[in-house]
């Protein structure tokens, strides 16, 4: 079964039946959505060396804790792991989501994105839980140049995550209005290209901060 | 056409299959690091080696079964933007390192003496 997504043949099939012209236009549409996910992916590998600084900066700070508390007496894995788990299932959820957009299932989209974004809701609040505890702890970014680093780098993933959030929420409400059209199919996949992004920034952080740090 | 790009090659192409073959990898490549660490049976060098691999896979994992990257010709500039990434961040991670180690080093013995 080919779940191919965008074809021209399935993207006319699930939008309203209309006069043959209009195909033509649907070509020109869906080549405006390629280069428009080239684009969004464009924009996400500079956001990758974005966070190849942050990730250098913290590595090169990550011993420079002033006297203060190490990551070792920071970190709790257990929650960590938690958290890495959402988030890994909040990228299958999205997944599923996008297959749904192939068979357009308007209703499917909309139940795997709503799931898809209490994941990453869960994700948020656990981190934003972690950073008050650790600020109230005295182990706030003003502590020493490793905790800086640590707020910059985690804080402005959890930030990416944020954004990725408010986006979702508004393509439910644009497909629970317009329903899956060709701009939404597009919206879709670059939050798609985001949302698996973010993971995959999220692998670096957990290993490099997190185990590293309790090794 | 051959350059153009082709939506279809990217975030489209999955198929269930692929996504829970996905997860299952991505899970055991979670729990295998976060297993090392807190079981604590292993040396610190064991560990850093195979925390860094498990990474490396899993990042590997999540790009051909979440994003659907493969070599078709459809994702030539993907793979180009994606491979001039990955140089830069190899140069300004491993770059950085280099000099602050070296730094770190040649400061030594002013700060002590």
């Amino acid at each position: 079964m080919s779940t191919d997504l965008l074809t021209i043949e399935s993207t006319v099939a699930y939008r309203a039946p209309t006069s043959r012209p209009v195909k033509a236009e649907e070509v020109e549409h869906d080549e405006a959505g390629s280069t428009t996910t080239l684009g969004f992916w464009i924009y996400l590998m500079s956001d990758c060396l974005l966070f190849a600084a942050l990730f250098a900066t913290y590595s090169v700070l990550a011993q420079e804790t002033a006297g203060g508390p190490t990551g070792r007496a920071l970190f709790s894995l257990p929650y960590v792991l938690t958290e890495t788990i959402c988030l890994l299932l909040s990228s299958f959820t999205y997944g599923m989501a996008m297959l749904a957009l192939n068979n357009g299932q308007r209703n499917g989209v909309l139940g795997w994105l709503a799931v898809t974004f209490l994941l990453g809701l869960c994700f948020i609040g656990m981190e934003i839980s972690e950073f008050h505890r650790m600020v109230v702890e005295g182990a706030g970014p003003d502590r020493s140049a490793f905790l800086s680093s640590f707020f910059t780098l985690v804080g402005t993933h959890g930030l990416h995550v944020s954004s990725g959030l408010i986006w979702m929420a508004v393509m439910m409400v644009q497909v629970a209005m317009r329903g899956l059209s060709v701009t939404n199919s597009t919206r879709l996949m670059c939050l798609s290209l985001f949302w698996h992004f973010l993971d995959i920034i999220w692998i670096g952080v957990f290993t490099v901060v997190y185990l590293m740090g309790a090794t | 056409m051959s350059t153009t790009y082709n939506a279809n090659d990217r975030a489209g192409r999955g198929s269930l299959g692929s996504y829970i073959t996905g997860l299952i990898l991505a899970l055991v490549l979670t729990a295998v690091p976060f297993w090392m660490v807190m079981g604590g049976l292993m040396s610190a060098p064991t560990v850093l080696a195979g925390i860094a691999t498990g990474a490396v896979v899993q990042i590997v994992v999540h790009l051909v079964f979440f994003l659907h990257m493969n070599g078709s010709s459809g994702q030539r500039w993907n793979r180009v933007a994606f491979l001039f990434a990955v140089l830069m961040t190899v140069i300004l991670v491993g770059g950085s390192f280099w000099i602050m180690n070296h730094l770190n080093h040649n400061m030594m013995p002013i700060m002590m003496g």
